[in-house]
């Protein structure tokens, strides 16, 4: 990699997180994620105005002094709505990781030490995992009505089964350990010894796990907003821009791809992250990716 | 073989998704001026009357006989509908899976064999970039570079082949090239990352050693042995590859069961969603299935 000096193999684990963290696209990629964060943060004091606010004189102009995106075809100054879209992207995202991480590792735990209930939890989640991601998330947004709730949870759904199984591989790896029967032969109790020895080595699987639940939860959003069977319209999402934009594409392009660049390049950065915290982590270290 | 059990819970996820719908079937059947002896009528003509296991069980002997019932929309049978809109996913995903695979694997195995160099770094960045972008995002820059900027392609729209082989094609380029992007960069990084992985192990030394041309050491050996995590991501990235041709039929207008599947959302067509869901998550199985029986065929050692 340009300009990184080729040293001899560090044994630390820290060096090398540390190298990785610190190459040139890791940092642009945190640094456009951290703008990101801050937009969806301080959207009101960015000199936006109301994102919901019609103004009817106003449809469909072009980039200017007074609306620097644009407008929409309601008159919505499409700048002000790009800056607050971020917060309901990445709260989305958010939410999402979160809760399959969670759920992922509370049933992958469940999968992984209680022998009798594995089949069964690992047989539901390859059914579920079977349904293509996105229809699963549609069925169940169409079956409970649209709100940030429901989509966050139905986006969540589909993303259990792959942290379910990373825990499991995990825990099944660490069941057999020296280390595990000798605290079971100490007769510590089954929750210490999940917690203690179990759950620490599956924390860095499910940060790097994280952070693509993160991007793909994302892009479903948008794919689905985009749809129509996503958010409701009120909400200013990245997805639902880009669905009002639809139509008049040939007249205004810039509709659909100032939301659609801002998304890209937040998914892209939290990818890059992703990607390198996994390389970083990854036990193989010494080779050379 | 444990697809069936498989099999049977996509059968139940979906079965419990539809039964959870809010407002009673019946009742939409029916129209707001039916009477309450009506309804009831309906809902035994339905057999909503029975216990929800029974139910189940009657619900899938029907699937089992082909009968996904009829839209509510419609009154048209399921199957019917979906094969008469099978055409345009058909002919976009056979187009997408063959470009992706003939562009993703060459462009890994060159990627990793120059490893380090520019060629390497590109193909790497542009595999995050390719499954970054979002789909339709993807589809629009297309669109206004080659059919309102260029002029080159038609924008949007559907020819079925009995209307020629230019017209179809021509129509399926933008849709593809939207959709493989993603697939490719899946397909090209993993290839890379397999083949790396495999260069290092004892065999390809002795076949350098040997005095085999690099040509013959990366293809015969390296490959082959890399073969198994390609085919595997190339039958996961089908439940993508899906989702994705939901979405490319949307942004390019085109009649297949993609489309079929928003309409039929927006309407709030059950029967219809239920179909198409059972339908690709079969489709889903299907290829895995097959991935798995491509396995015994690439390694030998593999053994069911």
């Amino acid at each position: 990699m340009t300009g990184k000096v080729e040293e001899p193999l560090a044994p630390s684990a820290f060096g090398h997180l540390r190298r990785t963290l610190t190459s040139a696209p890791v940092l642009i990629a945190l640094t456009i994620l951290g703008i990101a964060i801050l937009i969806a943060l301080l959207a009101p004091f960015l000199g936006t105005g109301d994102p919901i606010a019609i103004h009817p004189g106003e449809r469909l102009k072009r980039v200017s002094g007074a609306h620097w995106l644009g407008t929409d075809a309601f008159g919505r100054d499409v700048y002000s709505r790009v800056m607050y879209g971020a917060r309901i992207s990445l709260l989305v995202g958010l939410g999402a990781a979160l809760a399959s991480v969670t759920l992922g590792l509370f049933i992958g735990v469940i999968a992984g030490y209680f022998r009798m209930l594995d089949s069964i939890v690992m047989r539901v989640m390859d059914g579920i995992m079977a349904i293509p991601g996105i229809l699963l998330a549609i069925a169940l947004v169409t079956v409970s009505g649209a709100s940030l709730m429901t989509v966050v949870v139905a986006i969540t759904i589909p993303e259990i089964p792959r942290v379910v199984r990373l825990v499991r591989s995990v825990i099944l790896t660490i069941r057999d350990e020296p280390y595990v029967e000798a605290a079971i032969a100490l007769g510590t109790p089954s929750p210490a010894l999940l917690l203690r020895h179990m759950v620490p080595n599956t924390v860095a699987p499910l940060m790097v796990q994280g952070t693509f639940v993160f991007a793909s939860a994302m892009l479903t959003e948008a794919a689905m907003s985009f749809l129509g069977v996503g958010l409701p319209p009120e909400f200013p999402s990245w997805g639902n821009i880009m669905a009002e934009g639809r139509i008049y594409f040939q007249l205004l392009p810039g509709l659909i791809l100032y939301a659609g660049l801002f998304l890209a390049l937040t998914v892209l950065s939290v990818n890059v992250v992703g990607d390198a915290m996994r390389d970083a982590l990854d036990p193989r270290m010494a080779r050379k990716l | 073989m444990t697809t069936v059990p498989v099999v049977g819970t996509v059968a139940l996820v979906v079965f419990a998704i539809l039964r959870l719908t809010p407002g009673d079937p019946a009742a939409i059947i029916a129209g707001d001026s039916a009477t309450t002896e009506q309804l009831e009528q309906i809902r035994v003509h339905l057999g909503l009357d029975k216990p929800m296991h029974v139910q189940f069980f009657l619900w899938l002997l029907q699937i089992l006989r082909g009968d996904l019932g009829v839209s509510l929309i419609s009154g048209v049978p399921v199957s019917g509908m979906i094969l008469d809109r099978m055409g345009p996913t058909l002919a976009l995903s056979t187009t997408i899976i063959l470009f992706s695979v003939i562009v993703a694997i060459p462009l890994g195995v060159i990627a990793a064999w120059r490893q380090g160099t520019v060629l390497d770094r590109s193909v790497t960045a542009f595999s995050v970039l390719g499954f970054s972008v979002p789909v339709f995002v993807n589809g629009y820059l297309l669109i206004l570079l080659f059919s309102i900027s260029l002029g080159w392609l038609p924008v949007q729209g559907y020819k079925p082949l009995t209307d020629g082989f230019l017209p179809f094609f021509v129509r399926l380029i933008l849709p593809t090239l939207a959709l493989s992007t993603a697939y490719i960069a899946l397909i090209a990084r993993i290839t890379r990352t397999s083949i790396l992985e495999v260069m290092g192990e004892d065999y390809i030394r002795t076949a350098r050693a040997k005095g085999l041309k690099e040509n013959a050491v990366l293809l015969r050996h390296a490959l082959r042995n890399a073969a198994v995590p390609i085919v595997t991501i190339i039958g996961v990235g089908i439940a993508h590859l899906i989702g994705g041709v939901v979405v490319t039929e949307s942004v390019f207008n085109l009649p297949g069961l993609g489309r079929l599947v928003v309409e039929a959302v927006l309407a709030r067509d059950y029967p219809v969603i239920q179909g198409l869901i059972l339908l690709f998550s079969f489709v889903n199985i299907l290829i895995n299935l097959l991935v798995d029986v491509i396995y015994t065929v690439i390694d030998p050692r593999i053994r069911y």
